[in-house]
């Protein structure tokens, strides 16, 4: 096999024109899906038998939470294979993901927070699901102020790569916390092997909601990569044409 | 649709709606934050070929 179409992806002014033209087609799509499921979610979907119109807050939370994850597993995996295999558009896809996962994580813990005050009767509890949640907001933070702290990007790279890695062992244990102790949050009630424990009329925008939320990290992502890449193709003879 | 049922929640109108207000914020942050990181960095690439340009004439 020939990995020539790898390296040519691989290659910053290839990727630059690539997320360019890819970027607006995320943006338009996430933006029709997002209004979609917001309008399926808060009007279409029935109440909830036990907690009203206040399991609407459901299609928010759920997603950003999913997406914090997500966004953790896509940066430590760029993280890696710029670490493994030196490439340097890795590195620069890895940093990309950060401040936008660290958004997600934030809306999680708002969003979770505002629900568990009528549902729980409190607003935060140090439970293994909320910690560990918010351990996840500490490490995107963490990888953020460590790069900024590297006046040499290629260190900057290396370094931060280290922490993306190891900080993945907290993305399986956020999952399974809810099984593995005891917690005021519910169990899964989609993401499990057996059938999602959530009537399928609520569980269509959600899932509509999840798509339009990583068709969004998608354009963002593109966005923050194609700014990346400039910032360190410095003096390539194709910025010329690019910029 | 009755609307102002509609805006109650069924009573649960302040955490809803703080939850999906919440959420439009942090979504345009983050297409405000991505547009000025990619804006910033084709300006500064303009200026470094303009910079480069009149130095080699």
């Amino acid at each position: 096999m020939s990995w020539t179409w790898f390296h040519k992806l691989a290659s910053p002014p290839h990727a630059y024109r690539i997320l360019g033209t890819i970027a607006p087609w995320f943006g338009w799509a996430s933006l029709a899906l997002i209004l979609l499921a917001t309008w399926w979610g808060l009007v279409k979907a029935p109440a909830d038998y036990q907690q009203g119109d206040g399991f609407r807050i459901l299609y928010v939370h759920a997603p950003s939470a999913w997406m914090s994850m997500f966004t953790y597993v896509v940066m430590a995996v760029a993280a890696g294979v710029g670490l493994i295999w030196r490439i340097k558009l890795a590195h620069a896809a890895a940093a990309a993901c950060a401040p936008i996962g660290a958004s997600f994580t934030f809306l999680a813990l708002a969003t979770g927070s505002i629900w568990g005050k009528p549902m729980w009767g409190t607003w935060w509890v140090w439970d293994a699901r909320l910690t560990s949640e918010l351990l996840l907001l500490f490490l995107y933070l963490g990888y953020m102020a460590l790069r900024a702290s590297f006046d040499d990007p290629q260190r900057a790279d290396r370094a931060s790569a280290v922490l993306a890695l190891v900080g993945v062992i907290n993305v399986p244990i956020i999952h399974y916390s809810v099984e593995w102790w005891s917690t005021l949050h519910q169990p899964a009630s989609v993401t499990k092997f057996d059938k999602p424990s959530i009537d399928l009329a609520m569980l269509i925008p959600l899932f509509i909601m999840i798509v339009g939320f990583q068709l969004y990290f998608g354009w963002a992502v593109s966005r923050r990569l194609r700014g990346e890449i400039l910032r360190r193709e410095r003096n390539a003879n194709w910025l010329k044409e690019a910029a | 649709m009755d609307l102002q049922k509609f805006f109650e929640m069924g009573g649960y109108a302040v955490y809803v709606w703080t939850s999906y207000g919440l959420t439009a914020l942090v979504l345009l942050w983050n297409w405000w934050a991505a547009r000025r990181s990619e804006a910033e960095a084709q300006t500064a690439a303009k200026r470094r070929n303009e910079l480069a340009l009149e130095r080699s004439s």
